[in-house]
Parts: structure tokens; C-alpha cells; sequence
């Protein structure tokens, strides 16, 4: 570890300075008022419905059995050498991350099984906390994908989302929505751009 | 009630007609309908320029001209929007003369949708119609709900022809794109105008449309010009020759 | 400092849009986005509301930014990161370049950042021996092809598939003609996982930051600026100071906005928040980037330009920016918002941006944070001229039009003489270069008399 950089506030003052020299008058902010927003007879479907447009596969599930069932009928799954399970209580891993110390050595993660706090039914998202993985390059680097989240725990929509994270708790949460993507050559939709080829959301009681 | 008829400037010198169509329309409908000797122009090339001091003495006039009548109707949906939303920064807010100019200046469909309310017309239209929307009359005057706005709102143009009888609707596959007109536009961006009209016109074409209606006469110069340059099966009409019973010159099939 | 040469829109627009084949693939390409996006605001029966909410909480946060940057620092600081201050892009540059020193860096990985592009972030790194490597697929593409973005969402919109695979067959080995996306993003995947594996520091932008709780929001579909500061113990965030929302709850308003405004997409892949540093022995930098935003802020008529939360829907929809391309723009921001921002940087340089607009007015009401763009635009052209900025040919025509329209006598002489001579000169007389409307329109043909001549005959009591 090299010596951490201080900040440099040469010009804070100035800028400051120039943003407080001329008042300007603002409106306050908005009440953001829930009830006004998108609700659904049944956000369930809606989420699975949102979450296959974007490329991801929900699959609704009564225990851990029908997780692994599911799963190994994944070819990909059934040949992944090394699985990490975030989800140790539902799907056992074969790669224990405890011992490892730096994100690198994760490079050769097949598959993440990750643990989702609470799902949005408007965009197919779900909300992973920075705080249950021990890297949270594992998100990211693993060839394949899968969330463990509890169909009770869904929103509507992502304020009743913000809502329930309230305040963040720790350096890290992100909403995760479908497989990594990209279309930047020709507007042609390519799954798997940099992150996982696939999603599985597997939705629990 | 005394209408003021707004005529626009290039309408007078080079369409007459849209505008004889306008006056005898309003007249078949009863209206105290009067064309206000000495006007010419509302302003707006100058004001879209830039030129607002080149444009004052000219919103001014404009003013002082129709501030007399109760209402002014205008067969254009650009020249009612310059004098609707762009007026402001001429004249003090207080200004009672400006302030009823201001609020009762018409765009033609919009005043027989909504002042006229006009519910029946005995015309006939046998002939296959594409409108295009003009850009001041959809996103300033909002006669219309737009593609890329969410609010819902009464098509007023569509409406009114609707009272015609005989009409066969042909629908262009972007239903409110920019024509490339834009007033100055079309002379310092000539090759993306005339690219955006080509563009218009092909839509109108392939939507099996032999007439190009519009509320902007201005919008239809642009592409009568384009129209006639490339030979296109299609011709232009402003809406207000529809609805006062013209017909078309190269008589489409319907 | 030497002056940069004058951006004349027509000029750079004319290649472009003489290409019919290739502005017409480029104008569906983009139309395509545009109609996924008209798509997903329609499925969300508030979006009028949202958008009102999004515009007045910008509004609320432009007015009192001083305040809020200074609640943001406090509380980003308190989490562990470290917080600077550039009053430009110079400063910010030699902030990064510090930083980057400090920790003896030679490779940094950088997600999509358009306020790096702005600072020239890459080519100064890249002077002083670093190498840089842009992750995000296009604008790897743009990087290798040594171009520069020509849309803020989509780098490299202007890019045919078969043109990358020559790039990637240059650069990457890639099969000689190959040119099918799947192909192509896979080789692009395996050759940055290198890169992201070798990378000593991760450089992101930031699409908002939170002054209630010190925190910054990053969102990307490729998860690259995820991959890029997950592995390396630096993550240098730069953000211009206006990317702040007041309130964590706030962010709900923009990213239901940004993403469905952006792409067309419910919400992009990834929507991470970082709340200071991963752990103890990681360090987050923090660059907040004034360069010429204090001075917008500041102007009574465009501030409304620092609500734009850059998600490129505007440019999506300009008829314009769609058949001229982004590069016709010359600046990192193109289309209607760029039009707009590039002039308050210098105005005598992109005076011809803000007559690039047929004011179709399209630009207004895509816009998720309601900046009056076409107005804005107008509004430039009315501070052009007081600059004395218009060319005099057109200043002169419409001190001449205003002459002309303040008497009726002139007005319908000068119209009679119109009609005449359009009537008696001969075709090639009135269509020629000369007359810049008949290059590929028709003049209309004459009437034979004007509207209120046939009135005074017809209708005069």
C-alpha cells in the first residue's frame, strides 16, 4: 500500500464562491408521494414478465430442492467447476471464498449465486446489499448468474424500492436487472457484454 | 363577435387561395368575418434569428392592428404560436391591448374546435389523406397530442377534418416527425432540410396517401417545393381548402 | 491560448447527409432507440408527473448547489472518501494524474465518463505514460479507431458492424470480415477481461451523486465500471458538480427517468451505489469538476442546461442530430443540449449550433428533466446577435424584412415583384447555387394575384 492522496481543495473556495456569489431563488424539493405512483394487481407476474424482456429467466420456487433441480438442468451449471454460494443454506457452493483475499484470484468464478434483498416488479430488478458478499466483484466476474430472493419481498415500484433501503447501511448495494448487456455495434442486443451471460432469479416463498 | 382574419405574409403573396378558403369558410359558418387592411407580417423570421429588436417594431404593429376585433383567427400554426407564446419580451406584462391579442388569437382548427364547436360540415372528400402535423401547431399550441409526450390530448386538426365527408385516412409511419421547414432553417441547413423533407414526403408517399394535408401552409411550401422537384405522387393541400370543399388539382384516385 | 477554428454545422452536416444510404441507417438506428423509448414512458402512467418532479428537484439543487456540494463533501468524507475540488479541466487532469502517481500507476480501466471526455482526460494520461483503456464496448471501439463519441449513450452510433470488425481484427485478432455483434462483443469480452484483470485503478464518471448521504450512483448495462473498481484497491469517481440530487430517495425519480429516457430499458443492468470506500485499505476519489458550471449556473437563461441528467434523448429524437451525426457537432456534448452547453464555452467558436434546429421543438418534450431545450436554443440566437455574432448578410436581411413589414405598400410591392419576376425570368434564372431553396426544392408557382388584392376586389364594402 503506497501512501493514500489528500485531497486538494485549491480551488474549493472558489467555486464555492462563485455558486453562493448570486443568489438564485429554488422551489424546495417535492414531497414524492407514493400513492401516486405505478401499482400492480399482481407484481409478481409483473417482475417475471419485466425481468424476461431483459433478458433475465425468474423462476418461482416452494424450497432449495427445486432451486438445485432447476439448476443442474442448466448444462452450464451442471459442467461449472467452480460455483460460489452466497446462499450456502439453499445451494451449496464448491469454492470457498472465505480464504481469499484479493478480488483477483476470483477470475475463474463460473458461477455466483447471490442473495437478493427485495425486488422492483416495474424494471425486473433486484437489490443485492454490498454487505453479504465478501467481494462484490463476484457480482460481476462469475461467467453465469443467479439470485435467491423471496417473492415476499417485493416492491411495485423502485420509490417503495429507495423506501425500503432507507438509508444505505454499507459501501455497496446495487439494483441488478437482467444479464449484462450491450448494443453498441449496430443497436444489435448482445447478452453477457463484461458481467454474467445470464440471470436466474429464482423467487422463493 | 368580429374575426380579424390573420392572413400570413407568404400566404398573401404566394397562396391566395388557402386564404380565400379560410374567408369563405368562415363566412359559410356565419362568422362576422373581416380581413384588417395594412397587416403583413407577424414577426417571426426575425424573432427565430435572433433579430428580436428587427422584430419588435413589427410585434408591435401586429398589436396595435388587431387589438380591435374580439377575435383573430390564422390559418397557420407557426404564425399563432409566435404571437401566442412569443410576444412577451415586446410588450409590458400589464398591456391590456397585447394581453386580448395575446389570448384570442386562433389557430383556424383550433378556433372551430373549440370557440365554433362546429359539429357537422357538408363537404365532401372522397380522396386518400396523410396529415402532417406542424411542429408549433403539435409541441407550442398543443393542437394535438405529440409522440414523445405522454399527456393525452384531443387531435384538433384530425377532428375537424373528420367532418368531412369521405376522407380515407393513410397514417405516415412517424406520424409527427419535423418536416425540415423551420423558416431560416431551410436556407442555413439546406442539405439537412431538404434531407428531412425528402424524408417526410417518402413516408406520405408509402403510406398510399395522394394528399399531404396540413394546418401550416409554410410546412407545405417546403415540401410542394421537394414534391415537385422529385416528381412525387402526392400533392399538398392546407387544411383549410379541404374544408371549404376544394378539390384536389391532379385528382387522386380514392 | 491559440483560438480553435470555427464550427460551421452545414459545412461539417454536408459529407454526412450527402450519404443517403448510410444518415438513412444511422437516422433508423437512432429512431429505433427513440421509439423503445416512447415505448417504456408510455408504460409508466406518471411519467408527466415524474418529469415534473425530477425538473423541480434539479431546479431546487441548481439554486442552492453551493450548499449542497458542500453537505455532499462533508458527508462523502465522513464515509472514508476523499473529496477534491477542480475549478477546471486543467485542474482536474493534474488531480487524476496525482492520484494516479501517487500510487505508481501505469494502467488504469475506465467505465464511460463524458466529463473525462470533456476534461481530455485520456490523452493526458495517456502523454504522461499511462495507458488507458476504455472499457465500455463503444467506446473501446471509438478508442481504437482513435475517433471520439459522436453520441453521450451510444458511442459509437456512427459505426457500421462491418467497420468494427476491421478495427477488431486489427487490434484484437478478430477473423478477417467478420462482422456479427455476438462474435465481435465476445472477442471485445475476452480481450478486456485482461484488461480489467491488469488494471491498477478504476476510473468511473458518476451519474449521481447523493449530498444527503455522501454517496455516488454509477450505471452501466456491461458492468464494466463494476468489474473496474471491484478488482483494484483505487476507484477515482469524476463527476461535474451538477450531478447531485439533494435526497437518497430522490435518486427513485431519475432512475425510473434515466435509463427508460436513455435506451429504452425499464432501468439499466446495474445501478450501483458506492457509499465511501470498499474497505479499510481501499481508497475512493472523488473529483468534483466545476469547469464552467458555476458560470451557467449563474446565467439567468440557460441554467436550466444543468439539469441534464445525460441521457441522450434529446439527441435521440432531434431530426437534425439524427442526419448529421454527432461528430457534425464538434464538441463532447452533440445534439440539442450540446447546442445549448457548447456555446456558453465559446460562443464565437459554435455560433452556428443554435441555428442547427429547425425548432421543431421535439427536444423539449423528450426531455425527462424538462429543459425548455428549443426555447434555450432560441434564446441563444437572440444572444448571438446581441454579440454581433450573426454574419452581417443575414443581420442586413432582416433589418431589411423589418423595413419591409412595418409598411403594407412595400410589403405587397415587394411581393408583386416577387411574383412577377418568378412568373417572367426563366427557370435556370430563379433556380440556380445562388438561390440556396431551389437546390432541391421548387420555388412556388407564382399566383396571379395576392390574398388582399382579390380581397379589396371581392370583398371591400
Amino acid at each position: 500500500m503506497l501512501k493514500k492522496t489528500p485531497a486538494t481543495t485549491t480551488s474549493r473556495q472558489a467555486v464555492l464562491d462563485r455558486l453562493t456569489g448570486k443568489q438564485v431563488i429554488g422551489p424546495g424539493l417535492p414531497t414524492i408521494e407514493h400513492d401516486r405512483m405505478v401499482h400492480f394487481d399482481d407484481p409478481v407476474e409483473k417482475f417475471i414478465e419485466v425481468l424476461s424482456t431483459v433478458g433475465g429467466q425468474a423462476h418461482l420456487v416452494d424450497d432449495a430442492q427445486q432451486i438445485a433441480q432447476i439448476l443442474s438442468d442448466i448444462p452450464v451449471y451442471a459442467n461449472a467447476k467452480r460455483v460460489v454460494s452466497l446462499v450456502p443454506e439453499a445451494i451449496p457452493g464448491s469454492l470457498d471464498v472465505a480464504t481469499i483475499d484479493d478480488p483477483h484470484a476470483l477470475a475463474s468464478v463460473d458461477w455466483t449465486i447471490a442473495k437478493g434483498e427485495f425486488a422492483v416488479a416495474e424494471n425486473g430488478a433486484i437489490w443485492v446489499e454490498g454487505a453479504t458478499m465478501p467481494h462484490r466483484v463476484l457480482l460481476f466476474i462469475a461467467q453465469y448468474l443467479a439470485i435467491v430472493v423471496s417473492r415476499s419481498d417485493l416492491v411495485h415500484n423502485l420509490h417503495e424500492g429507495y423506501a425500503r433501503i432507507g438509508t444505505p447501511k454499507s459501501p455497496f448495494g446495487v439494483f441488478v436487472s437482467g444479464p449484462s448487456k450491450t448494443a453498441d455495434i449496430e443497436q444489435s442486443l448482445v447478452l453477457g457484454a463484461h458481467g454474467c451471460r445470464t440471470l436466474q432469479v429464482f423467487l422463493t416463498p | 363577435m368580429s374575426v380579424a382574419l390573420f392572413i400570413p405574409c407568404y400566404l398573401d403573396q404566394f397562396y391566395p387561395d388557402v386564404a380565400i378558403a379560410t374567408l369563405e369558410l368562415l363566412e359559410r359558418l356565419g362568422v362576422d368575418v373581416v380581413y384588417p387592411d395594412g397587416q403583413t407580417c407577424c414577426g417571426q423570421p426575425m424573432a427565430n434569428t435572433g433579430c428580436t429588436a428587427d422584430c419588435a417594431p413589427v410585434a408591435r404593429r401586429f398589436v396595435e392592428l388587431f387589438s380591435p376585433y374580439d377575435s383573430i383567427v390564422c390559418p397557420s400554426g407557426s404564425c399563432t404560436a409566435m404571437v401566442r407564446h412569443h410576444y412577451d419580451e415586446y410588450f409590458a406584462d400589464d398591456d391590456p391591448k397585447f394581453n386580448h391579442v395575446k389570448s384570442r388569437t386562433f389557430e383556424l382548427c383550433e378556433f372551430l374546435h373549440d370557440e365554433l364547436q362546429i359539429k357537422e360540415l357538408d363537404v365532401q372528400f372522397p380522396h386518400k389523406v396523410s396529415i402532417h402535423q406542424s411542429c408549433h401547431g403539435l409541441r407550442e399550441l398543443r393542437l394535438g397530442s405529440c409522440s414523445e409526450n405522454m399527456t393525452v390530448r384531443e387531435d384538433k386538426v384530425r377532428n375537424v377534418l373528420n367532418l368531412v365527408h369521405g376522407i380515407q385516412w393513410c397514417s405516415p409511419t412517424r406520424t409527427d416527425e419535423c418536416c425540415g421547414f423551420g423558416g431560416t432553417f431551410a436556407v442555413n441547413e439546406a442539405d439537412v432540410s431538404a434531407a428531412m423533407g425528402r424524408d417526410r414526403v417518402a413516408d406520405h408517399v408509402a403510406s398510399g396517401s395522394s394528399v399531404l394535408a396540413s394546418a401550416d401552409m409554410s410546412c407545405l411550401m417546403h415540401l410542394q417545393g421537394i414534391i415537385r422537384r422529385e416528381s412525387a405522387p402526392i400533392e399538398v393541400m392546407h387544411v383549410a381548402q379541404i374544408l371549404a370543399g376544394r378539390n384536389p388539382k391532379h385528382v387522386g384516385n380514392a | 491560448m491559440k483560438s480553435l477554428p470555427i464550427v460551421d454545422h452545414p459545412t461539417k452536416a454536408r459529407p454526412f447527409v450527402a450519404d443517403t444510404e448510410r444518415f438513412h441507417w444511422h437516422d433508423q438506428a437512432l429512431w429505433f432507440v427513440r421509439s423503445k423509448r416512447d415505448k417504456q414512458a408510455g408504460s409508466v402512467p406518471e411519467w408527466e408527473h415524474l418529469r415534473s418532479l425530477a425538473s423541480q428537484i434539479k431546479t431546487e439543487t441548481i439554486a442552492n448547489l453551493g450548499d449542497y456540494l458542500v453537505e455532499f463533501e462533508r458527508n462523502a468524507t465522513a464515509l472514508g472518501a476523499t473529496v477534491h475540488w477542480a475549478a477546471d479541466a486543467a485542474e482536474h487532469n493534474e488531480i487524476v494524474l496525482k492520484i494516479l502517481r501517487d500510487h505508481e500507476t501505469l494502467r488504469i480501466v475506465k467505465s464511460k465518463s463524458m466529463l473525462t471526455e470533456e476534461c481530455g482526460l485520456n490523452h493526458f494520461l495517456e502523454d504522461n505514460g499511462i495507458e488507458v483503456v476504455d472499457t465500455d464496448l463503444g467506446e473501446r471501439i471509438v478508442q481504437l479507431r482513435k475517433e471520439t463519441p459522436s453520441h453521450i449513450v451510444l458511442p459509437a452510433i456512427h459505426i457500421r458492424k462491418e467497420e468494427v470488425g476491421d478495427t477488431f481484427h486489427e487490434h484484437l485478432g478478430t477473423d478477417e470480415g467478420a462482422s456479427d455483434p455476438q462474435y465481435l462483443t465476445e472477442a471485445a469480452r475476452q480481450h478486456l477481461r485482461d484488461k480489467f484483470l491488469a488494471g491498477e485503478v478504476g476510473i468511473t464518471g458518476v451519474n449521481f451523486a447523493i449530498a444527503e448521504t455522501g454517496g455516488l450512483v454509477v450505471c452501466t448495462n456491461e458492468g464494466n465500471a463494476d468489474l473496474g473498481v471491484s478488482l483494484p484497491r483505487v476507484h477515482i469517481a469524476c463527476m461535474g458538480i451538477e450531478k447531485l440530487v439533494p435526497r437518497f430517495q430522490d435518486l427513485s425519480v431519475f432512475i425510473r427517468l434515466l435509463a427508460r429516457s436513455a435506451t429504452g430499458q425499464p432501468i439499466t443492468t446495474y445501478t450501483s451505489h458506492f457509499h465511501g470506500p470498499r474497505d479499510p485499505n481501499s481508497e475512493l476519489h472523488i473529483v468534483l469538476v466545476d469547469n464552467g458550471r458555476s458560470r451557467l449556473r449563474n446565467s439567468n437563461e440557460f441554467r436550466e442546461a444543468l439539469h441534464c441528467i445525460r441521457c441522450g434523448a434529446c439527441m435521440n429524437t432531434c431530426p437534425v442530430y439524427r442526419r448529421s451525426g454527432g461528430h457534425s457537432y464538434s464538441a463532447t456534448v452533440p445534439g440539442p443540449i450540446g447546442s445549448v452547453l457548447s456555446p456558453t464555452r465559446d460562443s464565437s467558436r459554435y455560433k452556428s449550433l443554435p441555428y442547427a434546429c429547425s425548432l421543431c421543438g421535439s427536444c423539449s418534450d423528450v426531455c425527462p428533466v424538462k429543459i425548455p431545450l428549443h426555447h434555450q436554443l432560441l434564446a441563444w440566437r437572440k444572444e448571438l446577435v446581441g454579440e454581433n455574432l450573426l454574419p452581417y448578410s443575414k443581420r442586413i436581411s432582416m433589418k431589411a424584412a423589418s423595413i419591409l413589414f412595418r409598411s403594407p405598400r412595400l410589403f405587397s410591392m415587394a411581393g408583386w415583384m416577387g411574383r412577377k419576376s418568378l412568373k417572367i425570368l426563366p427557370h435556370w434564372a430563379t433556380h440556380n447555387r445562388l438561390n440556396t431553396w431551389t437546390i432541391a426544392r421548387e420555388l412556388p408557382e407564382p399566383p396571379r394575384e395576392s390574398f388582399r388584392h382579390w380581397y379589396a376586389e371581392n370583398r371591400k364594402r
